[in-house]
């Protein structure tokens, strides 16, 4: 009776590993290849960041493969037509690369800060940067500053690794877990495999979120935090902490600046630094001793507490006292930050108890050697249980870096970092405190033309010397990052390149790269606005257009795309030589650092070229001193050659497995002229696992440090102590306050803003735009997040994914509806101060209640990303972009500032308040809309109603 | 021997990995390919041998939002496959697996009114009714690597929320984990006896907080603080 059910045909297969990038996870593939044809991605088993799984992003990379939205020949904006109209023509390769070589030489050799390079999920960091610092331009960057940095700054200020992606959880340990503002991530699959872990070893998962869907939806206990209000429920659990006395004393006394002394000397240049000996030591007093010490030795007791005297008579604190004094205040006591949070003082006080409770009296102990850098031994590693992970709904608030630092505050409180069961660091991470890396801010040398900048772009100011200004105060950079309104903006501003551009604010470019960033959509803020800007005309120079020279690359026909003079196809993750590097955003997990590539596993159908080799033959022509022979000649024939040979310091290059000549070596050894062969035999990564000695406390382990000193990890092996108390930003603080002895604002806008948000210690503070805006006007805050099967990835056009979901609507509390007379479908209209957008309404319970929310970048503009002009993303899919401003609103005699982080630049996309009212009858559909993007010469794709994948046979049927 | 899924409610995510894990795989499987509608236009869909539902239960602030991934469940008494009036519907005596000849098949759809877990998709393309095949040209595949001789939605599941095995072994993992965490059936009372059963949430024992005295007066609070001797 039963069928014969036959097995595959496996003579026609082949099997090659290689690395994906549907999102930024970057985890191993195993791809199944029948006949060319891909047949099926799944997760590499030995994979260091995957173990296996993969997620419905990365088994949809096969529809991305096939998509219809992929460019296929480089493109020119047709003489005549307009930016922004979409009337391209056809050019080969050669055309395009002369073009924008002849444009590029032309400013590097006049001003190289005309280019701007900006970069959007990018994942090779690494090159772009050294491309843009050869090139000698300072307007580079990557998207961080519109999506992380705000944790990364927060965390390598404060404790030298950080969340986004600097560590990780300890799952295997953890038996408490905190997740904040957290609903998909970039680690996705390693946080699914990892509460699954924690879960079934009893941890408990609490989750920090206003929305319940995604990770919230396992979790053990949902807090509906109201939004931005992050920071004070930290401050408020350190309240809880403090006023008990549940902090791990030899934690804070060994690793932290808790014990250092803070001169108190308001009114003074001194005010607020440390009390540091002739050679900058920083000073705490010795219990034992009575005296002041060194704070960074050895064979010290340092006082945790205390108010003391300095031999010249100056008043001094330590760290730790300024913090108690500043958290046990009843300001953050649980009852007096209900409210505002949203969130029950009996629910805030016992989070904290029941954290302190697992920290502290269900405290694990490996038995594992260690050596701390100070030479002592220790006989076992202790781990206080209690992990944290945080991203988005800290860092998109103009509040989140002080938040993220808060939160740190607890970790460094419980003694709850890189031990056993806590957030861990991953290689090449700890890093000094901040890293030693300041961003080029020399006016000469950045001025200077054909010269490449000395430094890399970005880096991490320690001090007002540091900004990248010029003598009277004014940004050298186009997104003003490092200058007085977002001194720690360590991944640029993004956000405001086009904006700023437009408005020669602070001077005009020439040309703008954009990699892989949707600017003219779902990445800008006023999406209809900044789509307004690309298109406008410099009254001063007739016929040209306020950003003269766009040039976009891109693998698919993005709504960006439309807004190009040029456009350079790139290819897919499937058919190019890639790296992901050790250099760049590590895929290290904390017990292994770790590196993979990609390799060309699927052949171009199209006249497409990778990017990175485009990079590189740029660099070439353009005769980029890193990549010319001194006689002239192009150093490196290709980008897999430029991989292999390139090194940054002697033995360390992009790739750090199989090094040396004979590819014996790891981390660090002369380049391996068979490297890209070592890594496709070994399925396309390197992981170099760390031994137990040196799996943990590595900001002070010495084996690790020894280690990470040679690989070029960190400068030198020497203690990376926490810091509880940040002296770099009381130096700014100082600045606004008149008090600095170096450069100063001129500005009162800066200096009030320097001196109230530069704090030492994280404050709480409304969010600046909420700040300006009626809250009675607008009582709702407006959020959104991107789906799991979306989150990262440009997949909100692929045909398996866009069949999960091809409609966002706009979520609201069931109740809260019902109150307002509003019902699932209904159509409404969303206003915010910058303008107004018709949405679909959508009720739920798991909402906080005076919160809505929106899965974001579903909506579309017609005619793009290979879809019909139908397709439900552009005719009921709507982007919320069109409510934020990237400006704050305007204040009388101020100028316009960004709508960021007043510390770290960071995009502040969730500061956003509407308010919500029912459409008329008959006003259907989302608003706004927008002309329908014309469909591209190169465009020779059909669309049919049926499609009938199977990599076995051809698969489309019109 | 009686092969069924066991899916980890306390931890699925929501996520759709398995969905579209089964979608890739079987594309170009056995049963594949499996049809997709206006792929680019207005409404699209397709064939999906695995669907994640997403749901609430209680309300605000103590609600919590299910996700519910369902399949077929390859139940003892397939009603689906006594309906069939052509024989296409089947159970297969060797391993409880319920499948569909699609060269029997006529599409007439009686066994998706009898299937009351929406489980069969019926291919508009083909004319034939297609489900889940517990990926069959998989698990018996000696070609493939033993250890990935699974489903493809259990070889994928990042929150491992997925466990294939046999029933009828009592010490197999999936019998194990269902005794042990009280799993069940959907619908027991239609009488279909389903194969595969889902784990509800575990419950936890609260955590003391019993710790930490907290000390009378917050502002004379640090007066009270005592330097300890920790030495460096």
């Amino acid at each position: 009776m039963n069928a014969r059910i036959p097995v595959e045909d496996h003579s026609k297969q082949e099997i090659k590993y290689s690395t994906c990038y549907m999102c930024a996870c970057r985890c191993g593939i195993k791809v199944t290849l029948q006949e060319g044809k891909v047949r099926y991605i799944q997760g590499n088993r030995n994979h260091p960041t995957n173990q296996g799984v993969l997620c419905a992003k990365g088994s949809a990379g096969i529809m991305k493969q096939y998509s219809k939205a992929k460019l296929s020949q480089p493109l020119i904006r047709k003489p005549g037509s307009e930016r922004g109209a979409g009337e391209f023509e056809a050019i080969e390769w050669e055309q395009a690369l002369d073009i924008l070589t002849n444009r590029l030489q032309e400013i590097r050799a006049t001003d190289p800060s005309k280019l701007a390079f900006f970069t959007g999920r990018d994942q090779m960091q690494a090159l772009t940067g050294l491309w843009a610092q050869q090139f000698g331009t300072p307007n580079w960057a990557a998207h961080g500053g519109f999506c992380s940095v705000n944790m990364a700054a927060a965390g390598l200020y404060t404790i030298g690794f950080s969340f986004w992606e600097f560590g990780a959880p300890d799952w295997d340990y953890a038996k408490y877990f905190i997740l904040w503002g957290v609903a998909e991530d970039h680690s996705s699959n390693p946080i699914k495999i990892g509460l699954e872990k924690l879960k079934r070893g009893g941890g408990k998962f609490v989750s920090v979120n206003p929305v319940r869907t995604g990770y919230s939806a396992i979790a053990d206990e949902w807090v509906p935090i109201r939004p931005g209000m992050d920071g004070l429920l930290a401050m408020s659990i350190v309240h809880v902490l403090l006023s008990r006395e549940l902090f791990d004393y030899e934690f804070l006394i060994n690793y932290t600046n808790a014990p250092w002394l803070v001169i108190q000397n308001p009114g003074h240049k001194d005010d607020g630094l440390f009390l540091r000996d002739g050679n900058g030591n920083p000073q705490v007093w010795d219990l034992e001793k009575e005296t002041f010490v060194n704070g960074a030795d050895v064979g010290i007791t340092p006082a945790l507490f205390g108010d003391f005297v300095a031999q010249d008579g100056r008043r001094l604190k330590t760290a730790f006292t300024l913090m108690a004094e500043r958290y046990l205040d009843e300001r953050y006591a649980p009852a007096n930050v209900a409210a505002e949070c949203g969130v029950p003082a009996e629910t805030i006080e016992r989070i904290a108890l029941e954290m302190a409770h697992v920290a502290f009296k269900e405290a694990i102990e490996l038995p594992i050697e260690w050596t701390d850098v100070w030479g002592r031994k220790h006989d076992k590693v202790i781990g206080r249980p209690v992990a944290m992970y945080a991203m988005r709904g800290i860092s998109a608030h103009s509040n989140g870096f002080h938040s993220c630092r808060a939160i740190h505050f607890i970790q460094m409180l419980l003694g709850a970092l890189d031990g056993p069961g806590n957030f861990r660091a991953r290689a090449p991470y700890p890093k000094p405190i901040p890293p030693h890396q300041l961003p080029e801010n020399n006016l000469d040398i950045i001025n200077a033309p054909n010269t490449a900048l000395s430094r890399p772009p970005l880096g991490f100011p320690t001090r007002p010397e540091d900004l990248v200004i010029d003598e009277h105060g004014n940004p050298l950079r186009i997104d003003k990052a490092f200058s007085w309104e977002a001194p720690l903006s360590s991944h640029g501003l993004m956000h405001m390149v086009i904006t700023n551009a437009v408005n020669h604010d602070p001077y005009a470019l020439d040309t703008l790269i954009l990699f892989m960033a949707n600017m003219a959509w779902n990445s800008s803020m006023n999406t209809k606005n900044i789509q307004d800007m690309l298109r406008e005309k410099d009254p001063e120079e007739p016929g040209q257009y306020k950003i003269p020279f766009l040039v976009v690359v891109d693998a698919f026909h993005s709504e960006m795309v439309n807004f190009a003079d040029l456009v350079l196809p790139d290819t897919t993750y499937l058919e190019r030589h890639d790296c992901i590097s050790l250099l760049d955003r590590p895929i290290s997990e904390p017990d292994a650092a770790a590196d993979a590539i990609r390799y060309p596993l699927v052949t171009p159908d199209r006249n497409v070229r990778p990017w990175q080799e485009v990079m590189v033959e740029l660099a070439s022509r353009l005769k980029f001193p890193a990549f010319t022979k001194p006689d002239g000649s192009r150093r490196f024939k290709d980008y897999p050659d430029f991989i292999v040979n390139y090194e940054r310091s002697p033995g360390v290059g992009f790739l750090s497995g199989w090094r040396g000549k004979d590819g014996d070596k790891f981390l660090k050894g002369e380049p391996n002229p068979n490297q890209w062969q070592k890594y496709i035999e070994n399925q396309s990564f390197f992981a170099h696992h760390w031994p137990d000695n040196q799996k943990y406390m590595r900001f002070v382990n010495r084996d690790y440090l020894e280690v990470a000193a040679d690989a070029g990890f960190v400068g030198k092996v020497e203690p990376i102590i926490m810091q509880f108390y940040s002296e770099p930003l009381q130096k700014f603080r100082l600045a606004g306050q008149g008090l600095y002895d170096g450069p100063q604002p001129k500005d009162p806008a800066d200096r009030e803003r320097l001196a109230r948000y530069f704090d030492p210690l994280p404050l709480w503070y409304e969010p600046l735009e909420q700040q300006r805006v009626d809250a009675g006007e607008y009582p709702f805050f407006a959020l959104t997040q991107r789906p799991m099967f979306m989150y990262h990835s440009w997949d909100s056009q692929n045909v398996w994914l866009r069949q999960i979901m091809a409609q966002n609507f706009l979520y609201m509390n069931a109740r809260k509806a019902a109150d307002m007379g509003l019902k699932d479908y209904d159509w409404v209209w969303v206003e915010s101060h910058n303008g107004r957008i018709r949405c679909q309404l959508k009720t739920m319970e798991g909402t906080q209640e005076d919160t809505v929310w929106t899965w974001n970048a579903i909506g579309k503009q017609k005619g793009t990303w290979g879809l019909k002009e139908d397709a439900s993303e552009a005719t009921k899919g709507f982007l919320l972009n069109h409510l934020i401003s990237e400006l704050l609103p305007e204040k009388q005699g101020e100028r316009r500032l960004t709508n960021s982080d007043p510390v770290s630049g960071q995009a502040a996309w969730f500061d956003l308040r509407v308010k919500i009212y029912k459409a008329q009858a008959g006003e259907t559909g989302s608003w706004p809309q927008f002309d329908r993007v014309k469909k591209l010469p190169s465009d020779h794709y059909s669309r049919p109603d049926v499609l009938r994948y199977d990599a076995r046979r051809e698969h489309e049927k019109d | 021997m009686r092969l069924g899924l066991v899916i980890d409610l306390d931890v699925c995510v929501g996520c759709h990995a398995c969905a579209v894990s089964c979608k890739e795989w079987n594309a170009s499987g056995t049963t594949g390919p499996l049809t997709d509608y206006q792929p680019y236009g207005a409404e699209p869909s397709g064939v999906w041998f695995n669907r994640i539902r997403h749901f609430e239960v209680g309300t605000y602030p103590n609600n919590k939002t299910v996700n519910f991934p369902m399949s077929c469940m390859h139940c003892e008494d397939a009603d689906c496959v006594t309906v069939c009036p052509t024989g296409a519907s089947y159970k297969r005596a060797e391993d409880g697996i319920v499948l569909v000849d699609q060269d029997k098949c006529m599409g007439c759809n009686y066994c998706s009114w009898a299937c009351p877990y929406g489980a069969r998709e019926l291919d508009r393309e083909s004319g034939t009714m297609k489900k889940c095949t517990l990926c069959v040209d998989r698990i018996y595949d000696q070609a493939i690597p033993e250890e990935e001789r699974q489903p493809s939605c259990v070889l994928t599941c990042p929150a491992h929320a997925r466990m294939f095995g046999d029933f009828d072994d009592p010490d197999s993992e999936v019998s194990k984990v269902v005794r042990e965490r009280e799993g069940y059936v959907l619908m027991p009372e239609l009488g279909y006896n389903p194969t595969n059963h889902y784990l509800p949430p575990r419950k936890h024992k609260p955590i003391p907080t019993d710790i930490g005295a907290d000390k009378a007066g917050l502002a004379g609070k640090l007066k009270q603080f005592v330097n300890r001797m920790v030495k460096r």
